[in-house]
């Protein structure tokens, strides 16, 4: 059974058709990359998938389960986690503090043990500290746990993120471009960093990017994405041959 | 100013030493108590200088919570004083009307904590459109509120219309200000420093991101202004009962200004800050005062220049020790020692 099903889904900007008909499906532990060119509805997806836009049409089913209409944290909290194209850590946040809002959905107490520090508070603030002290350590941020997020260098932000996202215990990851401002050295890093996570914390992964050296080194399955439709699905090897792929990325003359 | 400066920093270190004095806080509050009640029974202190410190409570109460929403959601409100207005009246008809007037003494709290639900019913009312409304939309919002809770007082003769209600006895009294003052600090930088308090500053930092990392935005917008309005209704029943007359004018705009000077003033989102902004302005209003009409051109003369040099106010942003839980300080110090034992294992 596929772990997330989008069937036939659109969605309008005022008329412009950013996604149409978008079908898709990735089973568990798999590595899928999204492909296409600027504007192409890449991100658009992510959002509709998030929860961030409603979808003007289809269906999004995550184990089953319908997503469109859920608000954005019970989408996180049903098992799927992203980052953005732009990183959006809390700036002004401790680094520590940037994974324990991450567990939010997990914390057992209520608002009135929260105001007078009573109860169930005591040991659920400890459990929680312990979880994310322990996943800064995997990410070897811990020795910044207590800096200023915004103080970390881009690389480690760019971690951060990724270690703020696993916080919530996805069982599906969407990165959205995490080479985004990297060298070619990174980015092999970069490869080695994707692989470990999906065997590490055993998440499927959907991996939105443009550079085409990471897409073609780590996923299994490639979908190319043009004026919001699915131009071309298969294999990294076939897409790279592929001519309609081509003339998306270059124009039709070069292709031809 | 190189000398006001660094008596800035020599105070902030002497906080920092004070912090490690763990009876400092149960001294306090014992003391704190003993002398507010020696005040008010024995009458060493004369009543006008009870009276400003008693609106020095108040202030600090309003100050507080305001911060919850302006400064640590980042979110403007300017219905500050509506709230405040909602626990005036609501605890002025219950002593004046209601409780039996022998037993008015006993039953003040009450009355009090009953301002201080009647508020946090409206707050919940005012956090809907927060779940929409952003910025400078929900201050236009808020702003609304108050002007309907002050033409909603003005139009109901049941509750004296626009000439107010007076008959209240002067039941604030040093101690039951000293007691809300502490409970409403403590309430609040406990739910700061929870999980709903984390969500609320994310929500600051980043509302989409902080929806997308599992937080229930709209619970903790409803909590940050229940917990905010709550509070201001508990001030706005001390500052009745302080003045023993009230009017809807005293609750408009221009009192919500004036909390938002000290929430600026002292910091945002930051509880001590909030204190040490309402000390100094109340104390200050109260200085100037033989000024007459120049103390309106001196006082925001004073907040433009602090604008200027400090735009996050005497601590915005920054916590004094004293109000950070020992667990948080404790963590902190183990992170610090570690990277002193290992420099260069920082990757």
């Amino acid at each position: 059974m596929p772990l997330l099903e989008i069937f036939r889904l659109t969605h309008r900007f005022a008329g412009l058709c950013a996604v149409s008909d978008f079908n898709f499906s990735i089973e568990p532990h798999e590595l899928v990359g999204v492909i296409g060119p600027n504007g192409a509805g890449k991100t658009t997806v992510f959002n509709l998938i998030t929860g961030v836009y409603k979808a003007s049409e289809g269906s999004i089913k995550l184990n089953d389960r319908e997503l469109v209409g859920l608000t954005p944290h019970q989408i996180t909290r049903s098992g799927i986690a992203r980052t953005f194209q732009n990183i959006r850590i809390f700036k002004e946040l401790s680094v520590l503090d940037n994974v324990r809002i991450a567990h939010y959905g997990q914390i057992a107490y209520t608002p009135a043990e929260a105001l007078l520090h009573i109860g169930r508070f005591r040991a659920e603030e400890k459990r929680i500290t312990n979880l994310s002290l322990d996943l800064l350590a995997i990410f070897k941020l811990d020795d910044s746990a207590n800096e200023k997020a915004k103080n970390l260098p881009y690389g480690l932000q760019r971690r951060l993120e990724i270690a703020r996202a696993l916080a919530t215990r996805p069982a599906l990851l969407l990165l959205d471009e995490p080479a985004a401002g990297m060298n070619p050295n990174e980015i092999i890093q970069l490869m080695e960093f994707i692989r470990w996570i999906r065997q590490t914390f055993s998440v499927t992964i959907i991996l939105i990017e443009h550079q085409m050296r990471l897409v073609m080194g780590i996923c299994e399955r490639l979908v190319v994405l043009d004026f919001g439709a699915t131009i071309a699905a298969g294999l990294p090897s076939e897409i790279q041959k592929n001519p309609k792929v081509m003339e998306a990325y270059l124009g039709v003359e070069v292709a031809s | 100013m190189t000398k006001l400066s660094a008596a800035y920093f020599a105070l902030l270190k002497h906080w920092q030493t004070l912090t490690g004095y763990k009876y400092f806080w149960p001294v306090f509050l014992i003391a704190g108590l003993a002398f507010c009640a020696a005040a008010s029974a024995s009458e060493f202190l004369d009543l006008y200088l009870q009276l400003i410190l008693i609106y020095v409570g108040i202030n600090i109460i309003l100050t507080v919570s305001l911060n919850l929403i302006n400064g640590y959601m980042g979110e403007f409100s300017v219905g500050h004083a509506g709230f405040m207005a909602v626990g005036a009246y609501v605890a002025s008809l219950l002593t004046v009307h209601v409780f039996p007037p022998g037993a008015v003494n006993i039953l003040f709290p009450l009355a009090i904590l009953a301002g201080g639900v009647g508020a946090a019913l409206i707050g919940f009312l005012v956090a809907i459109p927060s779940f929409k409304t952003r910025g400078d939309y929900l201050a236009i919002v808020t702003l609304a509120f108050c002007m309907i809770v002050k033409s909603v007082l003005e139009n109901i003769d049941a509750v004296g219309g626009p000439r107010g209600l007076l008959g209240m006895e002067k039941l604030t009294t040093l101690p039951w200000v000293f007691f809300w003052t502490v409970l409403s600090v403590w309430v609040i930088r406990n739910l700061v420093y929870s999980n709903f308090g984390r969500g609320v500053l994310s929500i600051r930092e980043d509302e989409i991101a902080s929806d997308l990392m599992s937080v229930n935005t709209r619970q903790v917008k409803i909590i940050a202004f229940v917990v905010s309005s709550f509070f201001a209704g508990i001030a706005g029943g001390l500052f009745a009962h302080a003045l023993q007359f009230i009017n809807p004018r005293m609750f408009d705009i221009l009192k919500s200004t004036d909390i938002l000077i000290m929430v600026y003033l002292g910091g945002i989102a930051s509880i001590s800050g909030s204190i040490i902004g309402a000390v100094i302005y109340t104390i200050l209003l109260e200085i100037l005062r033989p000024l007459g009409i120049w103390r309106m051109v001196l006082m925001p003369l004073m907040l433009v220049l602090l604008m200027i040099y400090r735009p996050r106010g005497i601590m915005g942003l920054r916590e004094a020790r004293l109000f950070i839980p020992l667990r948080d300080l404790v963590t902190e110090k183990l992170w610090r020692q570690k990277k002193k034992e290992a420099p260069d294992a920082s990757a």
